[in-house]
């Protein structure tokens, strides 16, 4: 039950200590790299930028990505690698599609087994997972070097090519072999056909002949590692990491998990590495670590170790007494009858939509550490999980800097911290200060502007979403649950997350589907917008920040200056986001997950 | 702390009580009205919502009266909920508006209180008059003789002086001033010391510079500090975050509502408070930080006009908060960290002469003495075993007076002896002319003294050298604790002195200063500054003098004192009326509780929202979702009782936070980090709970006098 988790935590911290050395090294141009590839990487610096110019080369490069994976997907039918003759997908998904992996999110409107050729996969999904990946990670470098009072903040493309080749590259090599090693695929070839073990299991054709078992196969090994590594999530099959050949053991989902959670949690430590505080990005790290141990602890107590209350049913009737201007004397009395338990054995848990090869709490660890680390890949079903367990996941992505997408997380944290800084530092007697640098009006604006996105762009398309037909003719069940579907579409989206809630009906398929979902086209365009938004807005505003910030003097830390390595500034980091954090999103979590656990069953769905 | 200088106590007493009559809380309630006019109002975005939102449910109120809109609660909810939300805009224009008055009151008392001395004006007839010297105008030319207080700002335009400046310029050592040349600037409250010189003085009554600082804060012509810039940016950011929560809350809660209307199977559609849009806007005005919106300018007004009741007069709010940020102070040494008169502190026999040759002679010499040191060699001379009657001056005895010129006293005594004390290059020179050589080890003693801070006179009786007196400059009582309280507040303490390096390192080291400045010329200072600013320092400094003024304005904060030259005052970003060379530590202060206040209000105003989303989450959905009840931990007594006690909380929190806006919250020098621990502990997590206290208390009075349905 617990170990999974303890394993994993602890794994993944010892890990991150010698791996932020490495990074550091690396990104402060440290490591001689061998003749050939030394010579690209010198052909690539093109000299030290700015932090406009930085910013633009980003902004040149993502625009580049867009072109070339639109090219890549509107190609499929052509291109080679297709035997299974895949088609065009609908425009408004393969806008959804480009931008979701463009960023960074992977949000998936379509499955991959279904959709896509190897064509696709291969130059259309690993490129995207390799290179997107990449630009939160140069972005924190590029924040770093500005704290620094670097006035030039590094090369962009060098950046990109040292986190692409000398961090991606070797470690995908290394998870790659251990998943080929537990039984993945990894294969030019797009399906296997294979004889069912019971004889009829595929059914039988006219001769009574038992019908073979059409697998479909490709290159998995190869995209998996980085879809971990890189907080991708975007999975080669429809269920993702829930599907026997893109998780073939309870050992690869023991690596799949840990290699998601590794980069962020050395990241943090590479900041302070960087930085020369090591001390303060412990501290850092601990918040971090506290959230992300609340957040697993949460959903396997709520999921794993209770049963699900849709089972489990009401004794007695329920009487609420509510007002109603329509009814006699203003209030109207709503009953809610009691229901019966079913006899469901529920002693191991909400076992709804789980995957038992990987061990009861593997689900629950899972949809939590995805969501925190904006991964997105999921090995169970979230739909399923107790509605109150959900509100892990939602919390995650809410917060979305419990370790974070790689770089990104560290960023998002940075915005709660010059908040919390500039909001409580005042209380020790002096002018905010961060990094011995006075805080002032411009880079909390741009520090806010930056924190103002995300909600935005959750709250106002889910409003609009559940009030109209787009959201609920699209949501599986009406009520907290399909507003929850709704929520989380967004959330994954604006967090640049991409896991699913599921149960949200968005998939239009090739574009000559007679059948598509009904609101998959406003959904395709709702959520690709919010992820283009929510990507850059909140890179390139901390960037500037930090560049603004880190121009300024240092003045020296003395007994009357705030610490930032104690564990008063760890309660002051903790209280700013929680207390943010739920400002800004209880309204929801009590009209979804909230309203579903306490409501009477069937209610919601 | 007590950063209450030596300042005049029952002064301060007076004027509070002053602050607080009725009269000016009356005049503040008046202008909290014309406050409320839009484009006034619009200066403070946070309050600006609220009023907004005052507005919209006041229109829908009238809507529902005349154009009998459906409402799904009683029209009277909508009206308390107004006049409450009314009321949280008055509140917070209230306390602006005191402060400002408070502010200006302040000024006027400053101006009123203005009491000047006398002086002997030279009329056409070469006669002198007694005049105030607040009737003194430029071209006036007055006497002013030994004992007297020069009486304005001005110049000496005959004689030569040896003057008493340490109450400015805190330097113990008396200056010459004299006509012509550049010693001829004389400031008022200095007193003679010897001589007798005529000045002419620059500066008239009114048109001084503290006077035009009176104006300015009189004027109430206040610009936003860049803090508080800063803050009101973030303030503004936080509505809007959270008009980004509510606004969204609309569609959800109406497809709560289609949602539950479809499961009971309803005829008619049901209503909850949570697509009311008065309701939404009480939600929006519980979770804007209107707390430390509406007491934001209160703070500001407020740190300055405590700096002002401390007798300092800020150029800008700028320079107050400055100072709660300064790492170095640069203490002057005379009269900051030593008393500045020296003392007789040791009597050093010579040449044969034994300790009460020495006392007797020295004393003799100085019972005509009026100066400072004078009678402490009397006075020093008795306490070591001289009777009073040996130093009873014979009759026919003749004072020699100290003068600029001889730079030594004595007496001389009808048998003929000649006693004179003095200045040892002087008095060396003195027996040297009189044929005599100097007792050997005289130098040596001499170097001695001086390495120990003091300052040696040596006493010659006749041509006969008996010894030297050793003079010095005592510590101020306490000074230590100050040095050691200002460490605690994490500043660096460095004295200034015009002493060489020894005398400077033994008075640095009994003070306990972290470092000192030795030999210190004006460029010397400036030099200083400037090395420390370049390495992202803040410095503070005190000056009066002509010279200081670069180095006060290089200072991130300069304090000149009043009684300094005009140079210094204008140099300066603050000006200390008492003059008082200690005022430098209560400055930083009052620059830190300044932060602080607005820090903790802040911290306290966004804590605040938890509580209030408990009191009304649920109330917004009690008719569609009525299981949320569950959230309302409060148990409050029913929806719109819940949503009107969250509103008049928030409403009510404001000017029960006035005090603690003016008066600021105190600063204790317990180090940084347990300075934010209490904070936190106090502001933060007190400002988690005490609305679920405060919301249940006024629901439960509500329910009591049956106020609500």
């Amino acid at each position: 039950m617990w170990t999974l988790p303890i394993l994993l935590l602890a794994l993944t911290i010892l890990l991150s200590i010698p791996l932020s050395r490495y990074f550091a090294w690396v990104m402060d141009g440290q490591l001689k790299s061998p003749g050939p590839i030394a010579w690209i990487e010198a052909r690539l610096n093109s000299g030290k930028q700015n932090w406009k110019q930085y910013v633009i080369a980003m902004l040149a490069f993502t625009a580049v990505l867009f072109v070339y994976g639109y090219a890549v997907l509107c190609l499929q039918p052509v291109a080679p690698l297709n035997p299974l003759g895949r088609g065009i997908l609908a425009p408004s998904t393969i806008f959804n599609t480009v931008i979701s992996f463009m960023t960074n999110t992977n949000l998936q409107h379509y499955a991959g087994d279904q959709h896509l050729s190897n064509f696709s996969q291969i130059f259309f999904i690993l490129p995207n997972m390799f290179l997107s990946a990449s630009i939160g990670f140069c972005a924190l470098t590029a924040i770093i070097r500005a704290f620094r009072g670097e006035a030039l903040v590094g090369n962009f493309f060098v950046d990109m090519w040292r986190v692409v080749f000398y961090i991606y590259l070797p470690a995908s090599l290394i998870i790659g072999c251990i998943f080929m090693h537990e039984g993945m695929p990894m294969t030019y070839a797009s399906e296997r056909t294979v004889t069912t073990l019971e004889p009829a299991a595929m059914g039988t054709d006219n001769q009574g002949q038992a019908k073979p078992q059409n697998i479909i196969v490709g290159p998995v090994a190869a995209t998996i590692p980085i879809k971990m590594l890189g907080t991708n999530g975007g999975g080669f099959y429809g269920m993702n990491s829930a599907h026997p050949l893109e998780n073939p053991t309870a050992l690869s989902n023991f690596v799949t998990t840990f290699a998601m959670m590794i980069f962020p949690f050395s990241l943090v430590l590479m900041y302070g590495r960087m930085l020369g505080r090591i001390r303060h990005s412990v501290v850092i790290y601990c918040v971090m670590l506290a959230m992300m141990i609340g957040l697993i602890w949460w959903t396997v107590d709520w999921d794993t170790l209770r049963p699900n209350p849709a089972f489990t049913g009401t004794a007695t009737a329920q009487n609420y007494e509510i007002a109603d201007a329509s009814a006699r004397r203003g209030r109207r009395t709503i009953t809610l009858p009691a229901v019966a338990s079913l006899p469901v054995e529920q002693h191991l848990g909400n076992l709804e939509g789980k995957e038992l090869r990987f061990g009861t709490s593997a689900g629950a660890v899972f949809a939590a550490v995805t969501t925190d680390v904006t991964c997105g890949a999921v090995n169970a079903e979230h739909d399923s999980l107790n509605p109150i367990a959900s509100l892990a996941p939602f919390i995650g992505m809410w917060l979305n800097c419990v370790f974070g997408g790689k770089g990104v997380g560290m960023i998002n944290l940075l915005l709660f911290l010059i908040v919390g800084v500039f909001l409580a530092g005042q209380m020790v007697g002096r002018s905010p200060e961060y990094l011995g640098r006075k805080v002032g009006a411009r880079e909390m604006k741009l520090a806010v502007i930056a924190l103002l996105v995300h909600p935005f762009l959750i709250l106002g398309p889910s409003g609009l979403f559940a009030a109209t037909d787009w959201g609920t003719k699209a949501e599986s069940n009406a009520g907290p649950h399909g507003f929850s579907q709704i929520v989380y579409q967004y959330s994954s989206s604006s967090a640049n997350n991409g896991s699913a809630f599921d149960g949200l009906g968005v998939t239009y398929g090739f574009n000559d589907n007679a059948n598509p979902a009904p609101e998959a086209v406003p959904l395709d365009i709702g959520t690709g917008l919010v992820m283009l938004f929510s990507r850059y807005l909140p890179i390139i505003a901390p960037i500037a920040m930090a560049f603004f910030l880190g121009r300024k003097k240092v003045a020296p830390a003395s007994l009357g200056t705030m610490r930032d390595d104690t564990a008063t500034f760890g309660f002051l980091l903790l209280g700013t986001i929680l207390i943010i954090g739920a400002l800004l999103f209880l309204p929801v979590a009590a009209l979804g997950p909230l309203a579903e656990q306490l409501g009477p069953i069937p209610f919601g769905g | 702390m007590d950063i209450a200088g030596p300042t005049t106590h029952d002064r301060k007493a007076e004027r509070w009580q002053r602050l607080f009559s009725g009269e000016l809380a009356l005049t503040a309630l008046k202008r909290s009205f014309i406050l409320l006019r839009p484009d006034i109002q619009w200066q403070n975005p946070v309050m600006f919502v609220v009023e907004v939102g005052a507005i919209l449910t006041l229109a829908f109120i009238l809507r529902i009266k005349f154009a009998a809109m459906a409402a799904p609660v009683s029209l009277s909810y909508f009206l308390a909920l107004d006049i409450w939300l009314w009321l949280t805009v008055l509140f917070a224009n209230f306390a602006t508006a005191f402060a400002e008055e408070r502010g200006r009151a302040q000024a006027a008392y400053l101006r009123h209180t203005r009491v000047g001395t006398t002086a002997k004006r030279l009329r056409a007839d070469g006669n002198t008059e007694e005049v105030a010297s607040i009737q003194l105008k430029p071209g006036d030319e007055v006497v002013v003789g030994p004992g007297d207080v020069i009486p304005g700002d001005g110049e000496v335009i005959d004689g030569v002086a040896s003057v008493d400046e340490s109450a400015i310029t805190g330097e113990s050592a008396p200056v010459i001033r004299e006509a012509g040349g550049d010693r001829s600037g004389v400031t008022g409250g200095t007193t003679i010391l010897s001589d007798r010189i005529i000045v002419r003085i620059v500066a008239g009554y009114g048109e001084s510079f503290l006077d035009r600082m009176i104006a300015l804060v009189e004027g109430a012509v206040r610009q936003r500090t860049p803090n508080e810039i800063a803050l009101t940016l973030v303030l503004t950011a936080f509505t809007l975050i959270f008009l980004i929560v509510v606004v969204p809350l609309w569609p959800m809660a109406y497809s709560a509502e289609q949602y539950m209307t479809s499961y009971l199977g309803l005829s008619t559609p049901l209503r909850s408070l949570g697509t009311d849009v008065p309701t939404l806007v009480a939600l929006v005005v519980c979770l804007i930080p209107t707390t430390i919106g509406a007491l934001l300018a209160a703070i500001g007004i407020a740190g300055m006009d405590r700096a002002l009741r401390a007798n300092i007069i800020a150029k800008s709010g700028n320079a107050v908060e400055t100072a709660g940020d300064v790492d170095i102070v640069l203490l002057d040494k005379t009269g900051t960290i030593t008393l500045g008169a020296r003392r007789a502190s040791k009597f050093l026999p010579l040449g044969g002469a034994t300790e009460r040759e020495l006392c007797t002679a020295a004393a003799l010499a100085s019972v005509a003495d009026r100066t400072p040191e004078g009678q402490s060699i009397v006075t020093a001379a008795l306490a070591g075993g001289v009777p009073q009657d040996a130093i009873i001056a014979p009759d026919k005895s003749k004072f020699i007076e100290f003068s600029a010129q001889t730079r030594m006293s004595g007496i001389d005594l009808p048998d003929g002896r000649q006693i004179r004390k003095g200045a040892p290059d002087a008095v060396m020179a003195l027996l040297r002319r009189l044929g005599a050589t100097p007792p050997p080890g005289l130098d040596l003693e001499i170097a001695n003294a001086a390495a120990e801070g003091a300052t040696p006179l040596l006493v010659v009786d006749g041509n006969r050298a008996l010894g030297a007196i050793v003079l010095q400059d005592t510590l101020k009582p306490k000074i230590a604790e100050r040095v050691a309280q200002l460490r605690q507040m994490g500043l660096r303490t460095i004295m200034v002195t015009g002493d060489n390096r020894l005398t400077a390192a033994t008075i640095a080291k009994r003070a306990g200063v972290d470092d000192f400045l030795a030999e210190a010329t004006p460029e010397r200072k400036l030099e200083f500054l400037r090395k420390e600013q370049a390495e992202g320092k803040l410095v503070a400094m005190m000056g009066d003098g002509t010279n200081d003024a670069p180095a006060l304005a290089q200072a991130d904060v300069g304090l000149a004192m009043n009684a300094g030259t005009q140079a210094a005052k204008e140099a300066g970003n603050m000006v200390d009326l008492d003059s008082d060379p200690t005022k430098l530590i209560e400055v930083v202060g009052i620059g830190k509780e300044l932060l602080m206040t607005r820090g903790a209000l802040t911290t306290f105003s966004i804590a605040n929202d938890v509580a209030k989303y408990f009191a009304i989450v649920p109330a917004l959905f009690a008719a569609t979702l009525p299981w949320l009840k569950v959230v309302d931990i409060m148990h409050l007594h029913s929806p719109t009782s819940a949503i009107l006690s969250a509103v008049i909380f928030n409403a009510l929190i404001i000017p029960l936070l006035i005090p603690v806006a003016l008066k600021g919250v105190r600063y204790r020098p317990i180090g940084a980090d347990a300075l934010l621990r209490r904070n936190l502990l106090v502001w933060g997590v007190g400002g988690m709970v005490a609305p679920f206290i405060g919301i249940k208390l006024i629901d439960m009075v509500m329910v009591a006098l049956n106020l609500v349905a």
